[in-house]
């Protein structure tokens, strides 16, 4: 009889920190199967966030490289600019690439560096006990909103794919979810997309995973898949943002763009 | 010294020298009074086939340069003292990371965005460690755009021998006056192929380059391991220049353009009559203590000379004890100490004197 359901090979046999019903467990396996089936293994490069998933590296077998919190994108877009044959993608949460990384998130994405972002979205800091994050909904409760945020005061959820589709450089933004297995399934095909894309040297791709954080949320694993679906998704509508992949997209942006240049 | 002499700016040469030298990597963020170095940087870089970013902002610019540096590359970002303060998170990763990098500071006036005359008010930043945590940086004082562009390339040397950030400052006076200088033949860029750069794991186990250590003991031991590191590194690598120190009853010492300033007062003062030394720490960190405490051996008081308040006194302090009377004469804010005001003082070295006003 042979085996249906194996750990691929890039996911180290080692168990990981991340509390029941959380969704970095779920994210690392997609991204190590899709690493697997690709075969990119050896020519990768990962890179964790400050955050609940700063160890990264015990994780996956492949090589690693910390950045100081929210400069994962600078040191990913340095080691991509230095060794093209490498696969470069950094995986973030929404403190470390909406807030304190935003600036290097923004212009890593303009620039559109031929890298790819995992940006683990579950509205809180998972790792300081579930403070307000920038994706924070409206009136949600959190360790630093005790009464819910407040637009007026606290502003309002930062909508990341919305926000970089407005770019012309990325090639490829999606949003996909880890609730349920349909949308597991969907977020691996996102994953193995976004490679494709660096893959195939087209540039920028951006996959935000709606991911659950039941210790922070104060709810139980299926409390909080339920809540993904009927609370989170409204604000975060999954599906493709930006797809240019049938396009030559060239490092400069359109063709319009690079027209309007004064001394073209 | 092959070339033929070029009259270039201190900035410029920096960058020359540093390509020159092997440069894969530059990443940098507009600031006064650096800015032609990062045109220089952008206009030559690419002719070159080197990588140039114009980054978002200095915190951009140093993690750039981590992960740059990181893949394996010989790295640089130029800034000035505000834009240095901004980097010092990235070097304070850099150093517990042990990734090489040159990080050069065209000083400015401070504290805040103070000014954008020459100042040497970043001399304990560069030698204290700017940054959060238990680390040091070599940091080189040239002074003149020939021994900035003859540091350069040892200030990369230093950064790979060590796997260390490496801080070259001078101030904006020296950065943007054009001076002769005489290149070192350029030389093709460094293997980037080192035993813990990042390359993918296709035919090796996997490499982690990070500063997190949290496992029971783990970061006091890399905490020890940096330290003996700079112990050995401080033995190694000090540098300095002395001038007619052996039988000088008085001893100018000072970096950077006040050395400038001060061996013209030395010339002047051994005309009148007083036996005047120079001692420049080309070093500022490790400060070459006891080079200086040889230097003083003959003189019965020193004076040292600075374009800020008075920062590097206390290494020169700590240096020679209570063995000379040590007194200093600064001006910040983007004076510099006259050649007649630094007469002046040297006659009476042991006195604090005041910063005098004068242009």
């Amino acid at each position: 009889m042979s085996p249906v359901y194996t750990r691929p090979a890039p996911l180290k046999d080692t168990p990981t920190r991340y509390c029941p019903g959380c969704g970095h467990g779920v994210a690392h396996r997609i991204i190590a199967e899709a690493i697997e089936e690709m075969g990119i293994q050896g020519r990768c490069v990962g890179m964790g966030p400050v955050g609940c998933a700063v160890f990264l590296y015990e994780y996956l077998d492949i090589d690693c490289c910390e950045a100081a919190h929210g400069r994962t994108p600078a040191v990913a877009c340095a080691i991509k600019r230095m060794r093209p044959e490498t696969v470069v993608f950094s995986y973030q949460g929404d403190g470390d690439l909406a807030a304190i990384g935003l600036c290097e998130t923004m212009h890593t994405a303009n620039r559109g560096e031929p890298i790819t972002v995992f940006f683990l979205n579950n509205t809180v800091y998972g790792m300081t006990k579930g403070q307000m994050a920038p994706t924070t909904l409206a009136g949600q409760k959190t360790y630093t909103t005790p009464t819910g945020r407040n637009p007026a005061t606290e502003g309002h959820p930062l909508r990341m794919c919305e926000l970089l589709a407005t770019l012309e450089a990325p090639t490829y933004i999606e949003r996909v979810s880890l609730n349920t297995p349909r949308h597991i399934l969907r977020a691996k095909q996102a994953v193995r997309k976004a490679f494709d894309v660096q893959l195939a040297g087209q540039g920028y791709s951006f996959i935000e995973m709606l991911s659950a954080c039941p210790a922070h949320w104060h709810m139980s694993p299926v409390e909080a898949a339920k809540w993904v679906d009927e609370v989170l998704e409204p604000v975060f509508p999954l599906g493709v943002y930006r797809d240019r992949t049938a396009q030559e997209a060239g490092p400069a942006g359109s063709p319009e763009v690079r027209s309007c240049a004064p001394n073209a | 010294m092959t070339d033929e002499r070029q009259f270039v700016t201190g900035n410029v040469a920096a960058g020359e020298a540093a390509m020159r030298a092997g440069l894969h990597f530059y990443a940098g963020y507009p600031i006064t009074p650096q800015n032609d170095f990062g045109a220089y940087m952008a206009a030559e870089m690419p002719k070159r086939g080197r990588v140039f970013i114009q980054a978002e902002s200095e915190l951009a610019a140093v993690n750039m340069l981590f992960g740059a540096s990181a893949a394996g590359a010989r790295v640089m970002t130029s800034s000035s003292s505000p834009g240095i303060s901004l980097k010092q998170e990235g070097i304070s990763y850099l150093a517990g990371a042990e990734l090489p990098a040159v990080i050069v500071n065209v000083m400015r006036g401070g504290p805040g965005l103070g000014n954008i005359a020459g100042a040497q008010g970043d001399y304990f930043q560069a030698t204290r460690g700017g940054g959060h945590g238990d680390y040091r940086t070599p940091a080189f004082g040239p002074a003149s755009s020939q021994e900035i562009a003859e540091l350069m390339p040892v200030a990369f040397q230093v950064a790979e021998r060590w796997r260390t950030p490496v801080m070259v400052l001078f101030d904006g006076y020296l950065g943007q006056v054009e001076e002769g200088v005489s290149f070192l033949p350029a030389q093709e860029p460094p293997s980037m192929d080192r035993d813990w750069a990042l390359s993918g794991n296709a035919d090796r186990p996997a490499r982690v380059v990070r500063s997190l250590l949290m496992d029971e003991g783990a970061l006091e031991r890399h905490n020890e391991h940096l330290r003996e590191k700079y112990e050995a590194l401080a033995a190694a690598e000090a540098r300095w220049a002395a001038e007619g120190c052996e039988d000088a009853e008085v001893v100018l010492v000072a970096f950077g353009l006040a050395a400038r300033q001060c061996a013209q007062a030395r010339a002047d003062l051994r005309a009148e009559g007083v036996r005047a030394g120079l001692f420049r720490p080309i070093t500022l960190w490790p400060f070459p203590d006891r080079a200086l405490r040889e230097a003083c051996a003959s003189a019965r008081g020193v004076l040292v000379v600075e374009l800020n308040n008075g920062q590097m006194v206390e290494d020169v302090r700590l240096a020679l004890g209570d063995a000379r009377p040590v007194g200093f004469l600064g001006r910040a804010g983007g004076g510099v100490p006259t050649v007649r005001a630094i007469c002046a003082a040297a006659r009476e070295p042991a006195k604090e004197h005041a910063s005098e006003g004068e242009a």
